[in-house]
Order: C-alpha cells, then sequence, then structure tokens
C-alpha cells in the first residue's frame, strides 16, 4: 500500500525502481512528518477549524478559569444577581461591549456568560479525557491484538465485541448514572472505559498488516524485545490511524457527554455543561430563546470544528483519497445529442484534459501512475 | 458457508450472555431501586419496602438475580416457551411493556430510515457527480454540520422554533414579499447547481425555476391555500404526468420511444383512476391504500412488459415507478383534501403540527383523518432521526460513488461508447451500492438504540422511554429488556451486513 514509514529512514521522495514515477515539486526530499504537516496546513478548513478550536477553548478556560485559577470574568456562574433588563442579552457588537451579562441571565439570575464558559470547560474537560483514555486503552488492546494474533487476539476481539454490542449511549448512561456524581473528570474516566472498541479495532487491524512488513522483521532479527517492537517500530508507522481516529472519537465525545447530560445522566448540579444547560431551561426557551441560542451553539461549533480537524488530518495521513481521478460529468443525460437508447455511440466524455477546475483533476492527467505505484 | 452461520451465531449468543452480565451488574450497582421508597415518608413504608424487595428479589446477590433473569429470557427464544423477562418496580410484566414499546419505536424509525437512505444515497451520488461544485460543497458542508449537531439540539430546535412558528403563521397563511424573493432565489440557485451545463442553460433553468417558484408562493399565498390544499383535478393529473416523464428522462432517457409508450399509458391509466375513483375514497381503509399501490405498480408492470419492445426490464421499472409514484399523488390529493376538516377538528383547533405524543387524544375520525393525526405528530421526530443518519449516509454514498467512477470498468464502459446514463445508472451507481449497503444494514441496527433522545424530547412513550425510566428508578429489568433487544438488533443487522457484502460481492467471501 504506501511506502514504509519509518520516519526519517525513508524519505517519500525516494525514486522507485520500476515504472515512472510521477511526483510533484513538494513531495522530493522531504520526510513524511513533514509531509503530513504540510498537507494539513495546506487544508485550509481544517487549519482555520484547529486555530478558531484552540481559540474558543482558550476563550473559555480563561474567563471561567481553570486548575483552580481564578478567571477574567467578574460573574461566578452559581451566584443569583438581580435580573438586568428582564435577563436579556446586553453583548452588542457595534459598538462593542459586553455590558453586564452578555449572554443575559437565566430564569432566576445566574450569569449566562459564565455558565456557558463554564460549560465549555467542563465539556472540553470530558471530551479530552475520553479522547485519551480511549486512545490508550484503544491502542493498548489493538496493538496486542494485533501483534499477537492467535487465542490473544481472540480473547481481546471477543471483549471487544461484548462492549461493542452496548450501544454507547445506553452504557455511558449507566455508567453516568453510577459515577455522575462524582464530578466531570470521574465521569469522563469512566465514560473512556467504554469508548475504546472503536480505535481497538482499527489499531489491531493495521498491526495485522504492519507486523509482516520488512522493517519489523528486521528489528526482531537485531534481538528487539516484543515490547520495543510494538511501541518503538509499528506504533509509529501506525500513528496515522490513531491520531485520526482519536480526534473523531473527541467529536463523537462532545456529543456524547452533552447528550448525556442532557438527558440527566451525566454531570450534575450544581456543575454545568452545555448539554444540561438545554435541558435545565428547555421549558423557557419560549419567552429566553437565548438561553438555547448560546449553549446550542456552542455545542455545534465545538463538534464542527473538531470534525473537521479530523476531516483534515484524516486527507493529510492518506493522500490517497485525494487523489481519485474523476472525468468530471460535464453533460449530464438530458442531452440528445450525446444519449442514444439505441446505444449509438457518440459520447466520449469531455476528459481531464478540459477541466478548469484544475487541482485535483490535475492530478489525473498522468493517467493512473500515481496510485499503481502506490499498490506495487 | 452454514459452519460460518452457525459459528457465528454461536458466538453472538456467547457475546449476548457476557454482555447482557456486565449490563445487569452495571445497572444494579448505578442506582438502588430502593431509593424512592427511602425518601417516601408513607406511612407503610416497610411494607412497600418489602413488597418491592419481593417483587425483584433483591434479597439474592445481584449474580443469582441475573441468572434468574437469563434463564427467564432464555425462554422467549424457544417457541411457546413461556417468555418471561421479568417485572418492574410497580409489578408489571416488562413483555407487555416492551412490546408496546416496541411498536411505537418501530413506527417512530421505520419511517425516517427509509427517508434517510434514499435521500441520503441520491444526494451522495449527485455530490460525487458535481465533485468540487457549488452544489458539492454546500452539500458537504451541510452534512457535516447535521452531523456535528446532536440529536436533542436538533428535537428543540425543531420543536420549540419550527413547530410553533408554523402553528402560528397558520393562523394567517400568507407569505410576506422577501419570503417569496428569498425563496425564488434559494430555489433557482440550488435547481441551476443541480442541473448544471453551461452558462446558457444554467441562465435558463435558473430563471425558470425562480419565477415557477415565486408564482407558485404567490398563488398559495393569495388562496391561502395551507389552510385547504388540494392538487385539484388539473393539477393532480399534470403532477402524475411529470412524475412518469421524469422517470422516462432518468432511466431511459428521451429518445427511447418505448419508454414513453409505457409511461403513457400509465399515466392515462392512473389519470382515469383518479377521476373515476373520486367517490369511493370516503370509506376506504388502509388496506384499500395498500391494495391501491399493488395495482398501480402492477399496471405499470404490465405496460412495460406489453410495450417494451426490446427492453421490457427497463420498461416494467419505468412503468412501476410511475405507477408508484402517480398513485402516490392520487393519495397525497386525497389527503390534502381531508386536511381541512383535520384543522377544523375541535381537538386539534388549527395548530397541527404536534410536539408531544404520538396521536391526539380522543380524536374522533375515518382513517383519513387519523392518519393525517399520525402524520403531523410523526413528522418533528422523523425529521430529527432522519437528518442525523442523512448525513453519514451522504457521506459514504458520495466516498463510495467516488470511488467507483474511478474504477478501470468504469472507463472500459466509457471507452465502448456507453451513454453517460448508462455508465452512471447501471455500472457505476449499482457497484457503489456494495459498501453502501453493509453500512446501512450496521446502521439501522444501532437505529433503534438511538431513539432515545428523540423520544425523550417528543414524548414518546417507547423503547428510550422504558430505559430512560427504568435507570432513572434504579429499575434492572426494564432496562435489561430494552438492551436485549438493542444488542440483538445490532448484532444481527452486523451479521446480515457482512453476509450481504460476500453475497453481493463475490471477490468477499465469509469464511
Amino acid at each position: 500500500m504506501t511506502t514504509p514509514i519509518d520516519p526519517g529512514a525513508v524519505s517519500a521522495g525516494t525514486p522507485h525502481s520500476g515504472g515512472p514515477t510521477v511526483l510533484t515539486k513538494d513531495e522530493k526530499g522531504v520526510s513524511q512528518g513533514r509531509l503530513i504537516l504540510r498537507r494539513f496546513l495546506a487544508h485550509r478548513p481544517a487549519l482555520i477549524s484547529m486555530i478558531l478550536f484552540v481559540f474558543v477553548i482558550l476563550f473559555a478556560a480563561t474567563a471561567s478559569g481553570v486548575f483552580g485559577l481564578p478567571g477574567w470574568w467578574k460573574h461566578d456562574f452559581t451566584t443569583l444577581y438581580p435580573p438586568v433588563d428582564g435577563g436579556r442579552p446586553t453583548l452588542t457588537l457595534f459598538p462593542f461591549s459586553l455590558g453586564e451579562h452578555p449572554f443575559g441571565q437565566n430564569t432566576v439570575g445566574k450569569d449566562y456568560f459564565a455558565m456557558t464558559m463554564r460549560g465549555i470547560v467542563n465539556s472540553s474537560y470530558v471530551m479530552f479525557i475520553i479522547g485519551l483514555t480511549g486512545a490508550f486503552i484503544g491502542v493498548v488492546i489493538g496493538a496486542i491484538a494485533g501483534y499477537y494474533r492467535g487465542w490473544v487476539d481472540a480473547v481481546l476481539m471477543r471483549i471487544t465485541d461484548v462492549v461493542i454490542v452496548i450501544p454507547i449511549i445506553v452504557i455511558g448512561a449507566v455508567v453516568g448514572t453510577a459515577v455522575g456524581g462524582l464530578g466531570p473528570v470521574a465521569l469522563a474516566v469512566f465514560l473512556g472505559f467504554v469508548a475504546w472498541t472503536g480505535i481497538a479495532r482499527l489499531v489491531r487491524a493495521e498491526f495485522l498488516s504492519l507486523r509482516e512488513r520488512e522493517f519489523v522483521e528486521a528489528a526482531r532479527v537485531a534481538g528487539a524485545s516484543d515490547l520495543r517492537i510494538i511501541f518503538k517500530h509499528i506504533l509509529p508507522n501506525a500513528m496515522g490511524v490513531v491520531i485520526v481516529s482519536t480526534t473523531l472519537l473527541i467529536a463523537a465525545a462532545i456529543i456524547l457527554e452533552t447528550a448525556l447530560s442532557f438527558l440527566g445522566f451525566g454531570i450534575r448540579a450544581p456543575e454545568v455543561s452545555l448539554g444540561k444547560l438545554i435541558s435545565d431551561n428547555e421549558a423557557a426557551f419560549q419567552t429566553r430563546p437565548w438561553l438555547f441560542w448560546w449553549p446550542a451553539g456552542f455545542i455545534v461549533l465545538l463538534s464542527l470544528l473538531v470534525n473537521f480537524v479530523g476531516d483534515g488530518l484524516r486527507d493529510a495521513f492518506d493522500p490517497r483519497q485525494k487523489r481519485i481521478v474523476f472525468r468530471r460529468v460535464r453533460e449530464l443525460p438530458a442531452d440528445a445529442a450525446v444519449i442514444d437508447s439505441q446505444g449509438v455511440i457518440s459520447d466520449v466524455p469531455v476528459g481531464p484534459l478540459t477541466t478548469d477546475t484544475g487541482s485535483t483533476t490535475s492530478v489525473g492527467l498522468s493517467g493512473e501512475e500515481p496510485d499503481a505505484r502506490r499498490d506495487s | 458457508m452454514l459452519s460460518y452461520v452457525l459459528r457465528r451465531i454461536g458466538v453472538s449468543v456467547l457475546i449476548l450472555v457476557a454482555a447482557s452480565f456486565i449490563m445487569y451488574v452495571l445497572v444494579a450497582w448505578a442506582r438502588d431501586p430502593l431509593t424512592d421508597l427511602y425518601a417516601s415518608n408513607n406511612p407503610n413504608r416497610e411494607q412497600l419496602i418489602a413488597q418491592r424487595i419481593q417483587w425483584l428479589n433483591l434479597d439474592q446477590p445481584v449474580v443469582v438475580r441475573w441468572f434468574n433473569w437469563l434463564l427467564g429470557a432464555a425462554r422467549c427464544v424457544i417457541p411457546f416457551g413461556g417468555c418471561d423477562l421479568g417485572v418492574n418496580i410497580q409489578n408489571q410484566a416488562v413483555t407487555v411493556l416492551l412490546g408496546r414499546a416496541m411498536g411505537a419505536t418501530l413506527q417512530l424509525v421505520t419511517a425516517s430510515t427509509i427517508l434517510a437512505i434514499v435521500l441520503g444515497i441520491l444526494v451522495g451520488i449527485v455530490s460525487a457527480l458535481r465533485q468540487y461544485s457549488a452544489v458539492d460543497y454546500t452539500f458537504t458542508f451541510a452534512s457535516f454540520f447535521f452531523y456535528s449537531l446532536p440529536s436533542f439540539v436538533m428535537g428543540v430546535l425543531l420543536k420549540v422554533f419550527v413547530a410553533l412558528g408554523f402553528n402560528n403563521w397558520l393562523r394567517d397563511p400568507v407569505f410576506s414579499w422577501t419570503w417569496i424573493i428569498g425563496l425564488s432565489l434559494v430555489s433557482g440557485l440550488f435547481w441551476q447547481a443541480i442541473i448544471g451545463g453551461n452558462r446558457l442553460r444554467r441562465l435558463v433553468v435558473f430563471a425558470a425555476s425562480v419565477l415557477t417558484t415565486g408564482i407558485m408562493l404567490y398563488a398559495m399565498s393569495v388562496t391561502q391555500w395551507f389552510l385547504d390544499p388540494s392538487l385539484g383535478p388539473v393539477l393532480a393529473p399534470l403532477f402524475i404526468a411529470a412524475l412518469a416523464a421524469g422517470m422516462v428522462l432518468i432511466i431511459a432517457g428521451p429518445r427511447a420511444r418505448f419508454a414513453w409508450r409505457t409511461a403513457g399509458a400509465v399515466v392515462i391509466v392512473l389519470i382515469a383512476a383518479y377521476f373515476l375513483l373520486q367517490p369511493f375514497f370516503r370509506g376506504i381503509g388502509a388496506w384499500g391504500v395498500v391494495l391501491l399501490f399493488i395495482l398501480a405498480i402492477g399496471v405499470g408492470i404490465l405496460a412495460g412488459w406489453i410495450l417494451g419492445e426490446h427492453d421490457k426490464g427497463q420498461a416494467m421499472r419505468i412503468g412501476a415507478f410511475s405507477g408508484l409514484l402517480g398513485m402516490g399523488v392520487i393519495i397525497l390529493d386525497q389527503y390534502m383534501q381531508r386536511w381541512s376538516d383535520y384543522l377544523r377538528n375541535p381537538r386539534v383547533g388549527g395548530r397541527p403540527i404536534a410536539t408531544v405524543g404520538s396521536q391526539t387524544p380522543n380524536l374522533q375520525g375515518d382513517f383519513w383523518i387519523q392518519s393525517i393525526d399520525s402524520f403531523t405528530h410523526l413528522l418533528l421526530p422523523t425529521i430529527s432521526l432522519m437528518l442525523i443518519s442523512f448525513a453519514g449516509y451522504t457521506r459514504y454514498a458520495r466516498g463510495g460513488m467516488l470511488e467507483t467512477l474511478n474504477q478501470d470498468y468504469i472507463r472500459t464502459a466509457r471507452a465502448k461508447g456507453l451513454p453517460e446514463r448508462t455508465v452512471v445508472g447501471r455500472h457505476a451507481f449499482r457497484n457503489s451500492l456494495i459498501p453502501i449497503t453493509t453500512i446501512v444494514a450496521a446502521d439501522v441496527g444501532g437505529l433503534i438504540g438511538g431513539a432515545i433522545i428523540t423520544e425523550r424530547i417528543f414524548a414518546f412513550s417507547g423503547m428510550g422511554a422504558l430505559f430512560i425510566q427504568g435507570l432513572n428508578a434504579g429499575d434492572p429489568n426494564p432496562v435489561m429488556a430494552y438492551f436485549v433487544v438493542v444488542a440483538i438488533f445490532a448484532i444481527t443487522f452486523n451479521f446480515l451486513a457482512d453476509l450481504s457484502y460476500s453475497a453481493l460481492d463475490p471477490r468477499v467471501r465469509a469464511k
């Protein structure tokens, strides 16, 4: 499939024997890591999403304060304040001013900006911990199963099947009911214990194919221990799968946490979460719609941004998906001059040579060579 | 093959048993079923506690209770074995509760699943055929957006803002000029992007659809169409004919005379049926409607067979689809005619889009009124369920179609001069369906479990409600019943997905 990507050892630009190779100028003499980084940076939506995502989380974290440090926002998320302007948001953009309660107040007078920021912080805690715990367990189980195969594999994969059979929202709800009272961090760790199955399967599949490679053989001949081979030789090559699926797990974790909190099985009072804000205020949306729009907007924003980042990472790690050579169908069926039901040949599709939207089809101008090289 | 199937079933049963053990222990650990009684100050509290302990066998250890539950559940598999899924904390048999809940949930998820699959694949393929165009980017962004939208946000959005807005608007159903112009422009942009072609053609399509939409909206607004909608004796035949023509254009192309003849015959029969059947529709029931659809499809197939000339299969397909869609128009027209009766019903009170439950309590009416009532209740939850799985299917369909279009056999098909319609419809589309089938099959299994949140928002008393109430009360048996159904669905559909893969793609062999 792809060229061996032992980092630094073989650069992607190494000439291949047999068959013409088509390399674009910027693929020559660059290490795999830099190549991936460059491809990611070239993916505009992903890069912008990444920056926005970091910005939103930093903004929320500094506003409400994390790790015991106080934030810069003057109000607290639990204190009741006298209502200002019927609790309406005081945020104005022209001229820009935050006002007393930029996101308004809820029905009893709590500051909604402080609550939303706190919710974002809690939701981000939860999603990162779920992502990291899930990825760690998944990688370890998948790596061991894929590397040792045989009965170890069978046992570990049957355990994975057992966990996969229970829908994540169901087991999440049960786990949340049990440990939700212990606070967001404990909830996240326990949810991570049930969210690893997807990654384990992917990592196992990757290990099954990588363990047959020559560089593994070489390491084994050189006397490397199993653990060293797993973590030093194979795992770095499987990093693409791990990173991409962890990102997607994080995106799923946002939805999972907010959904559980919405149902009342996740984060409990006095803590707040974006999902809990929506479920608590559901009855008041008629009269105070902003109580819905702020948390809902942030949930969708965070989840959308992580998904875009994940998409960009996938493209960066697996550029084959971009290499699809597709002749655009320029004239569609209704064109009577071309289509003939009697099967008379008249249609030579307007090929890639005349395509005006260059970037992707231009790769295909060299025919199938780039793909053929990869498959050899 | 047989040994593969048997082995798979054996392993699945073991997995199910192990998973049920984990679930049972977790639920027992999560919450004490006696919590509500401990907090109550009922004078006969002690007695109630003792009673509940006896109902649920709480004096036994968890493992023993699980084992008893398992024995009861295992008897459900044996015919006439006396299915026993235990009782809930009110001592009601869970089997009865489960049957009721499953009916409601299936009703909810069926329509949304079918719609999501059809629309998702359609949109994905259009998106792939117009790769890197404005349509593609719009659909891609939309599918990302819906994918990132948690179902509860979607549900609340529809319930609080859409349903209420529509009901309020229905008091005076007039489009303002801003709406008319905005919607017309959107429809113009949409159609010119989908149909494509050179600049002139795009402009023509754009102008035509802007004008059509604008005039249509204005006419609807002036005649207060939404209070008493109907297609009438002019529009309904026109629609029937237009749908049949669309089928011919999509499946066979404008030059296929036999296809036009087939479609024409079906259209004539259906239009005649439209006028002849009008007096009889009042007394018809659900089975009558099903029968009409079957008859319409039969007429289509027959017409295709007689008039199909050298390509009977294609003609029969065109006939069947034209018959199905044309009968759909006729039935839709009937529903529209009864809509104003429904609106004026005192139980509905002019606010048709419901946000709670699955039917209006104590609604009197015949089959048509009842099904309009189900429709208005199911509309919003169905949309909210549909949009979520729709997003995923679009991505898969697009990816699958692009990959197929890149295959060598597609190039061969083009090289031997097949029309683009045949290349896309017969060679690319069918092959791209193989991976989608497996994904869809695996997904459908999870859909029943996924309706928890939607059911909670729209106060639907289905499986999700059973699960949530059970879990909140620490009541193990309803939760376990829910789990068993969901797990069996998931396992079965995963199995079907694998089997269908090896059946559809001979290169994949199940072992």
